[in-house]
């Protein structure tokens, strides 16, 4: 997420933020055949992970691994495949203004059902099931992960088992990525229980997913097994294990011998890719991920107010090297700050090119001369500032030193200030104490390409009090755009809006993009129907349709 | 007799509450919280934080939060993990027989191992077999575990493919023969710093007790060099290692941190770290609330032994 790259130090950072909009990289299709349909699910597949999936209530605070258990267990009205589709699950089609399922003015929504789904204990699926989620999630009482979105549906109304309406208070377009999240909770066993937050649920955890709970043995593993009444495809696969193991390199090893079949988050670190290529029978993958790397300016700094400081600073960033020396060639540099497999992705934003003589010159004539010990200066401010991310990430600390060097370059003072991580993301980040910050962000919402959490004026923490507009970025023309691309739900109109706001960004640079993250992760050979998926926080979102040969 | 175990008890309470309050002090003014993990998660908000926050209660100040924590806990209510809602006592319990099990072996292979190093060096001091051993010692204790660790998966798990790298048991296997494979590796690694640590001492103790006047008087009488030593020397010289093998009891609860990293084994250490990452506050402080009981009982233990060897004391 925020700050941890695949190069294995926070891990469970690393993934807070894969969840973003666009179509992932399909890998070659295999050339085995998939198992015919009816064939009965067989075998087990061992997923290694490095953090441990702890919260089984799917609407509580929880982190990616505990999302990739839901993706197994429970189903979401619609999922998002790798290039950004949606795909209906419980719901029987993907409301639109087309099909009715949402009026003109994007506030009238009708969602239908798809009939004869059973939760794993038999009962039936319906719409009261789906009205009571989305309540479950406004109660006041109840510590709910997210209420974006949620909190403007209005007078939900069951018109049938299989259908029912909602009115929106105002219309947001990335309503449907965040409903691709939600995914949807048994009334009948939790309006049973008498404390809904500590329901015996949370351990039993039942569902509609192509997997059925066994056990959990605490920090070790957690099993699954296949629902034989599973309303889609049925799995190939007759057992899943999600297992525990906290050590990268001791998870590589298993990897080796063999003891896990996949090997996810938070994979394999990059200064091992090249070995790990050479195991035998060993499939590894660079998976793109949702989250891009920049440098984020506090842009209420004075220095930084100077569209010329940020101009020269990027200006004398060496990208190239920090890709192809610090993490080995694998990330993609990039302009934008979107996954470049979202629809909403700018192609035609200008290219950086390393060139730290043009930086001096957009100093010089920005009247920045040399002072004291070579750092420059204008009007009594000196052209010096701190640099902060995680403590501890050596990753990003040789980043940080390229950067350094480059900006000294061109008579910039950079100091490393990094702290631990519950330190650096919590106040120093969110109310804007940094000067420049080394960060890994996603910042669309969910699988939805807008940013107006963290480029809108009207999400800056430290002065609204809302939103994660940690650079204080603040332009008129940015707001207006995110404003009109999230009251329609026609996609074009909305990727002209933000193909614009890219173009802003780039221009003003209030974060200094480097590259979009990728993570290596790796099968068995034999194992086959592994898909990474950018739109989703754990790529284990299709192990249903895994098998072996 | 009664009036001083009173006393002590009342000294072991006091103890424990200051043991509490630092300790949730220090837990709560670390920076950082168990919601700092979720700042960046995507679609989640400022309000969506501070809404949790206080659906927690962790906005409330720290006297009030610790108030009431304990309060809960005279009641007999720990409070539940703030990661998977169990009970603190039941996710202790979860972990407690991983441990354990780790634990007991390593000691196993300690006692056996470092009682026999440990003699033999003694009785032949300055021999080839005394100086390796003491060379083998040192280098076993200042061999990273970590480091050992994963160059016995090298060999066993990667090379020879002899043995499991890590984990407590093959899931779904569940046979005694899965599980004794999967604890060699963890047991012989961990067992080999106490094998060390074991030795020394016990190497030292025998010396001390071959030059008592009981094991010369032994010696006049004309018996056996083996019979001396099992049946003199061994027996008084094992006293002293029984208040060591005791003072390891709390050690076991903090568990085996890094062994249990790098094999992969659910136990109490990796429990505590995974907690302390997650500021998991109920989990931390029930952790170290039943270590500080453990380390307490042992002292108390250790007082009514002397009480009980010692005249003198029960005098007064």
């Amino acid at each position: 997420m925020r700050d941890s790259p695949p190069t294995g130090l926070s891990r469970r950072r690393l993934l807070h933020n894969t969840a973003i909009g666009g179509a992932g990289l399909l890998l070659p299709r295999s050339l085995h055949a998939q198992p015919a349909p009816g064939t009965p699910p067989k075998g087990q597949v061992i997923i290694g992970i490095s953090q441990e999936p702890t919260v089984f209530n799917p609407l509580k605070p929880h982190i990616e691994v505990d999302e990739g258990v839901y993706m197994s267990l429970f189903s979401p009205f619609w999922s998002i495949d790798p290039q950004g589709n949606f795909l209906p699950q419980l719901a029987l089609e993907i409301p639109s203004l087309g099909n009715g399922g949402v009026s003109e003015d994007g506030l009238e929504w009708r969602i239908k059902l798809r009939p004869g789904v059973v939760w794993h204990d038999g009962t039936p699926f319906t719409a009261d099931d789906v009205k009571y989620t989305i309540d479950l999630i406004n109660t006041p009482g109840f510590p709910a992960m997210t209420r974006s979105g949620h909190r403007l549906v209005r007078d939900i109304t069951v018109v049938s088992p299989t259908e029912l309406t909602w009115k929106m208070e105002q219309p947001y377009a990335p309503y449907l990525s965040v409903l691709a999240a939600m995914f949807l909770v048994p009334k009948h066993i939790l309006s049973a229980s008498a404390d809904v937050v500590n329901a015996p649920f949370n351990n039993a955890p039942i569902g509609t997913g192509p997997f059925k709970w066994v056990e959990r043995v605490p920090g070790d593993h957690i099993t699954l097994a296949a629902n034989e009444k599973f309303f889609g495809p049925a799995p190939h696969i007759a057992r899943v294990i999600y297992k525990y193991v906290p050590d990268l390199t001791v998870l590589k090893t298993q990897f080796q011998t063999g003891e896990i079949d996949y090997i996810g988050l938070q994979g394999i670190s990059a200064d091992h890719y090249a070995e790990v290529k050479t195991f035998p029978d060993r499939t590894v993958v660079a998976a793109p991920l949702g989250f891009v790397e920049s440098i984020v300016l506090n842009n209420e700094r004075p220095i930084f107010k100077d569209i010329a400081v940020r101009r020269a600073l990027y200006a004398a960033m060496d990208k190239k090297s920090i890709v192809d020396d610090i993490y080995y060639g694998l990330p993609k540099p990039t302009e934008s700050y979107l996954p470049m497999q979202s629809w909403a992705y700018n192609t035609g934003l200008p290219a950086q090119t390393y060139d730290p003589a043009r930086a001096r010159k957009l100093l010089d004539d920005a009247g920045w001369k040399p002072g004291a010990g070579g750092v420059r200066e204008k009007d009594g401010l000196r052209l010096a500032f701190t640099n902060s991310t995680t403590a501890g990430n050596h990753v990003r600390e040789q980043s940080q030193q390229v950067l350094q060097q480059n900006w000294q370059e061109i008579g910039v003072e950079m100091t490393i200030k990094n702290l631990p991580p519950a330190v650096m993301w919590g106040d120093y980040w969110i109310k804007g104490q940094f000067d420049t910050a080394m960060a890994g962000t996603v910042y669309g919402i969910g699988a939805d390409p807008d940013p107006s959490d963290r480029l809108s004026s009207a999400s800056i923490p430290s002065k609204t009090g809302s939103g994660f507009n940690t650079a204080q970025f603040s332009n008129p023309e940015v707001d207006g755009l995110l404003h009109h691309a999230t009251a329609t739900l026609d996609r074009e109109a909305r990727k002209q809006d933000y193909f614009k706001v890219q173009s802003v960004v780039r221009e003003e640079l209030p974060l200094l993009p480097m590259f979009q993250w990728v993570m290596i992760e790796g099968t068995k050979a034999n194992l086959h129907g592994y898909q990474p998926n950018v739109n989703v926080r754990s790529n284990c979102w299709n192990v249903s349709s895994w098998y072996w040969t | 007799m009664g009036r001083y175990l009173l006393r002590r008890l009342g000294q072991s309470l006091v103890l424990l509450g200051l043991v509490s309050i630092i300790g949730f002090g220090l837990l709560h003014l670390t920076p950082g919280g168990p919601l700092s993990q979720f700042t960046q998660a995507p679609g989640m908000t400022q309000e969506d934080l501070q809404r949790i926050a206080h659906q927690m209660g962790l906005d409330r100040p720290l006297p009030i939060q610790y108030l009431e924590w304990l309060g809960h806990l005279l009641l007999g209510d720990w409070g539940r993990s703030y990661r998977d809602s169990q009970p603190v006592l039941f996710v202790i319990g979860s972990h407690l027989g991983a441990t354990l099990e780790l634990m007991i072996s390593a000691t196993f292979i300690a006692v056996l191992l470092g009682t026999w190093v440990g003699v033999l060096g003694a009785i032949r001091r300055y021999s080839l077999f005394d100086y390796a051993s003491t060379a083998g010692a040192m280098v076993a204790l200042s061999i990273p575990t970590f480091w050992f660790g994963l160059v016995m998966i090298y060999i066993f798990s990667v090379t020879w493919r002899l043995l499991p790298a890590g984990s407590i048991a093959t899931i779904g296997d569940g046979s005694l023969f899965d599980y004794l494979r999967h604890l060699i590796l963890p047991a012989a690694v961990l067992g080999l710093v106490t094998v060390a640590i074991w030795s020394r001492y016990m190497r030292s103790s025998v010396l001390e007790v071959v030059s008592q006047d009981y094991v010369r008087t032994a010696r006049a009488k004309g018996l056996s060099e083996r019979a001396i030593l099992l049946r003199h020397v061994l027996r008084n010289a094992l006293l002293p290692m029984i208040t060591i093998a005791g003072l390891q009891l709390p050690t076991i609860l903090s568990g085996a941190l890094v062994t249990e990293t790098v094999f992969t084994w659910p136990g109490m250490g990796r429990l505590f770290l995974d907690s302390i990452g997650y500021r998991d506050y109920p989990v931390v402080m029930g952790l170290l609330l039943f270590s500080a009981v453990l380390v307490l009982i042992g002292n108390f233990l250790a007082d009514l032994a002397y009480l009980v060897a010692d005249p003198r004391l029960r005098a007064a």
